[in-house]
């Protein structure tokens, strides 16, 4: 019986701010078991990046967090500071999305790749040189590229830069957070298929952020949808992505023409208005002002995640009304 | 590195870029040459007549120097002659001295130096810091208030700041006395080579040096607050963070020297501010550098020494900022040519 | 089957005839001032400031309204030299005996004028240069930059005083010393956002439909950049009166005329730090002060409603 990896429990966050509080993150619960992968989808706003942030506990001064993220049994959000940043990098590494400004642009690469290493280990400066080559050749980067500033390099090449300073101190779970938003479809698919690989050679547990569903039906074993900052469907990622139940993530997966499909093509389906403010949430579910299928018990019915199918769940009153009895848990 | 090929073109890009930045050095330095010449034979009427209309003099003084400005010969001649005795060191004689400029100038340099080196190394490590420490906890009291002392220092004529500091200090308010000497370099009579002699014109230096250093640390610390504030919301200081450093070593070892970049380049393109508060503090406190120095020959007005002052002036504000030009690229690697 | 939202029916003006494109662009101007302005009046900082520049503007207004000129003469003067603070001059005597408050009064006059005069001068040939070299680049670009540079390389008051002194000390030659030595800040600024507006797309199409160059300024580029100007504008005026404050000090006024700096020059050469008369020399700063800080506030709250990203510091 494996020890889950990650194991998020009613996360809330909350940004502070001068106009009032924000709720970014309304009640989130995820496990991810070790070598597992799982996908997290949501149009920008949704909540998705706070939440990759929030389990290494790296959100500015004025947040509000509260509930648990049980990195291998420690809760990240009560851990002594000292201990929060040895179990940095060393558990759970991020790949932060536009890795131009997420690289410090007047330090060479392997500085910085070697910042990492010497934080978390004794080597020599040798034994470090040696192994920021290693990490650089393990994404498929020479290793003289370490000499190199980030803005010599491309945005490919700096995602892996940013991918091989995440693997530095081997990790047991990787973070990415959009790692191919901004890229060229090219080179998406090659940083996707370099992300799959390491997992297969190194066992790690991944948590991928994009809001691209269909990036992730291709990479992950599951899916976790979210809305509004809350989780909306999650199941496994082949079902969730071909048979939607939750109609926001129907949306989703239909706003992406399916690459040889002639129909997708000619009738690409784009949602209309706009994510609604955290400020201001629509009551009830907070979808329905969007939702093509909206009915009148949507804006005061309370909605949860109900079982929706084998492993899966779907925040929606279709879903639980399509189910007479509440299958046993 | 690269190929060979590739190396020389490198460098030949970066010595362009010197050369360049040299060339512009000496432009600037010749306009002021040619600023200098033509400022007194552009104007309307007899430039004799002009430089001595507040002063009696006799005629055939008035004459001579007619003749010394060498107006009979065309202008070119006039100019080539200029610039021939300016490049020699030559920079005339002053009127009231009755001395070549360039011998009453290197007499006065070394007072100036002196404060003005003092006041703007110990201005900028002060200033920086407060700027530092302000943007890293803004909001702080800390912050709030050095922020409005800074802003204040900035807003007020430093020699205003000056006098008020000499009343307080120099000459007593009330029952106070003061503690400093009101003015000059040092009392009349001490040996400057002994230590009671360095110790009298440290006492001398202090008022004069703290009302400069003062002046300047408002806004080297404003400068300094604004960049960091910049640059504490960049992504990449998250970055440092998840891997564990800790806070003070993200501030330490990647906001602030990032957010010196920008805070250098400004200082450097204040430099003229930092002299023009010499003049102004030196008259305050009769300190007998190259700004009284000023300030005594716009009184006469004695044209040489002001014009040899302003060259000179000119000349180290140009070379500071091509030394900064050249040195930007070793300090900020987005900056480098190839 | 998605959903499209319909966008809401925004200023929908059903009646009367259709509005020219002048009136359009005007009624959009004002709009965007009037939001300019209620964003402005958010901002505390900016409301302070704002409030002490009325009252100092309306104190150099009124100024022989509430002081009588005859308190400037000196051969009227009654008070005893250099008194201290008292019932009847609250804010002391000079080293003639007048009033130390009438002269602070009257000195805003000369001390804002010139600051303003200066500030035209400098703001004018600023903007002209930078639209000019921002505009028509390459060449004119190149040597106007060069000039730019080294106005702005070569130290303030030296070049000041060659100038002042060769020129002759009068309101009109402070003004214009000021000016022209303070232009190249406002040059670059517009130089930057004429160089921005001129590369936009649709420059490129009004000069394909026959567009001038007079007409691409006049139209397009000068109403990008006034707002810039205005903003740098506020921070230009501060630094002028500091200018003149500084020259005035060293004697290079007018001799006929107070101001704040002559003040400060008349106190320090008769002897008043000596004395430790100090309200003769405390009022002449403070307002200096208090003026200068009061734009210097402006100009912030200005370029933060002007760029939304600086908000908040």
């Amino acid at each position: 019986m494996t020890v889950t990896l990650l194991d998020v429990r009613d996360l809330e966050v909350t940004y502070r701010s001068r106009a009032g509080d924000v709720p970014a993150v309304r009640g989130v619960s995820l496990q991810l078991d070790p070598g597992q992968t799982l996908g997290l989808a949501g149009e920008s706003g949704c909540g998705k990046s706070t939440m990759a942030a929030a389990i290494l506990r790296l959100l500015p001064p004025d947040t509000r967090t509260s509930g648990s993220v049980l990195l291998d049994g420690e809760d990240v959000l009560t851990m002594r500071p000292g201990r929060l940043r040895a179990v940095r990098w060393t558990e759970a590494a991020i790949v932060f999305q536009g890795a131009m400004h997420a690289l410090n642009p007047v330090r060479r690469v392997g500085v910085q790749i070697a910042e990492a290493i010497h934080l978390h280990d004794k080597l020599t400066d040798e034994a470090v040189d040696a192994r920021v080559g290693e990490l650089l050749e393990q994404v498929g980067l020479p290793a003289r590229r370490a000499a190199s500033y980030p803005h010599e390099l491309s945005g490919g090449q700096r995602q892996r830069v940013m991918i091989a300073m995440a693997l530095a101190c081997s990790p047991r779970l990787l973070i990415a957070d959009e790692p191919t938003t901004a890229l060229d479809v090219m080179v998406q698919a090659q940083v996707l298929d370099l992300l799959a690989e390491l997992r297969r050679e190194l066992g790690l547990a991944l948590l991928l952020i994009t809001h691209d569903l269909s990036v992730l039906a291709s990479t992950c074993e599951r899916i976790a949808v979210m809305y509004a900052g809350r989780v909306v469907e999650e199941g496994p990622a082949a079902a969730v992505f071909d048979e939607p139940a939750h109609p926001y993530t129907r949306a989703l997966s239909e706003a992406f023409p399916t690459i040889g499909d002639r129909a997708s093509r000619k009738a690409p389906h784009g949602l209309g208005g706009d994510p609604p403010d955290p400020r201001e949430l629509p009551s009830g579910c907070e979808f329905h002002p969007r939702c093509p299928v909206a009915v009148p018990i949507c804006p005061t019915t309370d909605v949860q995640l109900w079982p929706a199918g084998p492993d899966r769940r779907a925040a929606c009153v279709h879903v639980r009304d399509r189910e007479p009895e509440p299958s046993a848990p | 590195m690269a190929t060979p090929a590739a190396r020389s073109f490198g460098l030949t890009a970066a010595n362009r870029r010197i050369g360049g930045k040299l060339v512009g050095a000496v432009l600037s330095l010749a306009f002021v040459l040619v600023f200098n010449f033509f400022l007194f034979r552009v104007l309307p009427g007899d430039p004799a007549k002009n430089l001595t209309r507040n002063r009696l003099v006799p005629a055939e003084q008035v004459q001579a120097l007619r003749e010394s400005f060498g107006l009979g010969k065309p202008l070119p001649q006039q100019f080539a002659g200029y610039v021939r005795d300016t490049l020699r060191g030559d920079l005339g004689i002053s009127y009231k001295f009755r001395r070549p400029v360039s011998d009453v100038i290197a007499e006065r340099i070394w007072p100036t130096v002196l404060l003005l080196g003092l006041s703007t190394v110990l201005s900028t490590i002060i200033g920086l810091f407060i700027g530092i420490r302000g943007a890293w906890r803004r909001g702080s009291t800390f912050d709030r208030g050095s922020l409005a002392v800074s802003l204040a220092l900035y807003a007020m004529p430093e020699f205003w700041l000056g006098i008020l500091l000499l009343i307080a200090f120099g000459v007593g308010v009330g029952p106070l006395p003061g503690l400093f000497p009101t003015g000059g370099l040092s009392t009349p009579g001490t040996d400057l080579t002994s230590l009671a002699g360095v110790l009298d014109v440290a006492r001398h230096l202090f008022l004069p040096c703290l009302t400069l250093t003062l002046a300047y640390l408002a806004e080297y610390a404003l400068v300094m607050r604004s960049s960091l504030l910049d640059e504490l919301g960049e992504d990449y200081l998250v970055t440092a963070r998840a891997k564990g450093l800790r806070d003070a070593l993200v501030l330490r070892r990647h906001a602030v020297p990032n957010a010196l970049l920008p805070t250098t380049t400004l200082i450097f393109l204040n430099l003229g501010f930092v002299v023009s508060g010499a003049i102004t503090i030196e008259t305050v406190f009769s300190w007998p550098g190259l700004g009284l120095l000023s300030y005594e020959a716009l009184r006469t007005p004695d044209y040489p020494v002001l014009q040899g002052v302003f060259l000179l002036f000119s000349a180290a504000v140009i070379v500071a900022n091509v030394l900064a030009d050249l040195l930007y690229p070793y300090l900020d690697p987005r900056v480098r040519t190839g | 089957m998605a959903q499209t939202s319909a966008p809401p029916a925004k200023d929908a003006e059903l009646t009367g005839p259709a509005p020219s494109p002048r009136a359009i662009v005007r009624a959009r101007r004002r709009r965007a001032a009037a939001r300019a302005w209620a964003e402005y009046r958010r901002n505390r900082v900016g409301m302070v400031g704002l409030a002490i520049l009325i009252v100092f503007i309306a104190l150099a207004v009124l100024a022989p309204v509430l002081v009588p000129s005859s308190a400037l003469d000196v051969t009227q003067a009654t008070g005893v030299p250099f008194s201290p603070p008292s019932a009847e001059y609250p804010f002391g005597t000079d080293e003639s005996g007048r009033s130390v408050l009438a002269l602070t009064v009257w000195g805003s006059r000369v001390s804002l004028l010139v600051g303003f005069l200066a500030t035209v001068i400098s703001v004018l040939i600023g903007s002209v240069v930078g639209i000019v070299a921002g505009h028509f680049g390459r060449w004119t670009d190149s040597v106007l930059m060069r000039v730019t540079d080294w106005f702005l390389v070569i130290p303030f008051l030296p070049l000041a005083i060659v100038l002042a002194t060769v020129l002759g000390p009068s309101l009109a030659n402070i003004a214009f010393v000021i000016g022209i030595t303070s232009w190249p800040g406002t040059a670059r600024i517009v130089r930057a956002q004429a160089l921005a507006v001129t590369a936009r797309p649709y420059i490129e199409r009004a000069r394909a439909l026959g567009a001038g160059d007079w007409h691409l300024i006049t139209r397009h580029i000068l109403p990008n950049v006034v707002p810039l100007i205005f903003a740098n504008t506020v921070l230009i005026v501060a630094i002028a009166i500091l200018s003149e404050t500084t020259l005035a000090f060293l004697g290079l006024g007018d001799p006929l005329r107070v101001s704040w700096g002559s003040m400060l020059d008349a106190a320090f050469s008769h002897g008043a730090a000596s004395i430790g008369a100090w309200w003769y020399l405390v009022p002449p700063g403070l307002a200096i002060l208090l003026v200068v800080l009061a734009f210097t506030m402006c100009g912030q709250a200005l370029e933060a409603v002007l760029n939304p990203r600086l908000r908040g510091r």
